[in-house]
């Protein structure tokens, strides 16, 4: 029971690299937290484009050409996967939290679906905006 | 040498207190963000790259700028208990930590009413 090191242990995320093996679980977990903090960034863009769309067709072309520009365009098209990524899999942790699908194969299966689907909609999306 | 049980030692320190009541609160801005994302991804990617008058044609619909105005608050509820955890996980830096939570409030809501005044002005001029 009596730890010497006390307070000063490894913290997160040491393992990663060292001591884990990678599996679909785990990615999928690390790509719904940097998608995440991807589109935070992304939802700093779209009030960007929102004020920029209320104070004038000046600013805003200037804004929107930005954001659809080849390098905007790039930046966006990846905001889009990522957005639609953490939506599959957010509704997948939500179906966790209500107590369903744990086991292994469900975990495994569900993550599949999850990340086809993010996939479909981004396409869906695309059609869409065209 | 401590030779106190490892449950001696924690009782009456506590937890944070809140974390079930963050929890929750999660998962409500997540499930609110379900519906509210469909509805608002579709009408906004069309919209960019258009012309500003169909732009503003867009969100001076009424229904367009409830879901743009809905999304946005609930999209930056969301952003600040997601970075949250994040910053309360990977920052161990303790003033370092606190300055990161106070900041990530303060932009969470400086962004969320820019954007939630921005959906208005144009819903209330057009």
């Amino acid at each position: 029971m009596a730890d010497v090191n006390r307070g000063d242990r490894p913290l997160s995320p040491f393992m990663l690299g060292q001591f884990y093996r990678f599996q679909i679980s785990s990615v999928m977990s690390v790509l719904h937290r940097i998608t995440g903090v991807g589109i935070s960034i992304g939802a700093v863009l779209g009030v960007w484009w929102f004020l920029a769309a209320a104070s004038g067709p000046g600013y805003f072309s200037v804004v929107d050409g930005l954001l659809t520009s080849w390098i905007g365009g790039l930046v966006m098209l990846g905001m889009l996967i990522s957005l639609w990524y953490h939506f599959c899999n957010g509704i997948r942790h939500l179906v966790w939290d209500a107590g369903f699908g744990f086991d292994l194969d469900s975990v495994r299966k569900s993550g599949l679906v999850a990340g086809g689907a993010a996939v479909a909609l981004t396409l869906l999306t695309l059609i869409v905006a065209w | 040498m401590d030779y106190r049980t490892d449950r001696s030692r924690v009782t009456g320190l506590g937890s944070a207190k809140y974390g079930t009541g963050h929890w929750w609160s999660q998962r409500i801005s997540s499930a609110a963000l379900v519906p509210l994302t469909l509805l608002f991804i579709f009408p906004f990617v069309s919209s960019l790259g258009s012309e500003h008058a169909d732009v503003i044609a867009t969100y001076a619909n009424p229904f367009n700028a409830i879901v743009a105005i809905l999304f946005i608050v609930t999209t930056f509820i969301h952003v600040r208990q997601g970075m949250q955890v994040v910053i309360e996980d990977y920052v161990h830096d303790k003033p370092i930590r606190t300055a990161a939570l106070l900041a990530n409030t303060l932009l969470c809501w400086a962004f969320g009413l820019t954007g939630v005044f921005a959906v208005a002005k144009i819903a209330f001029t057009a």
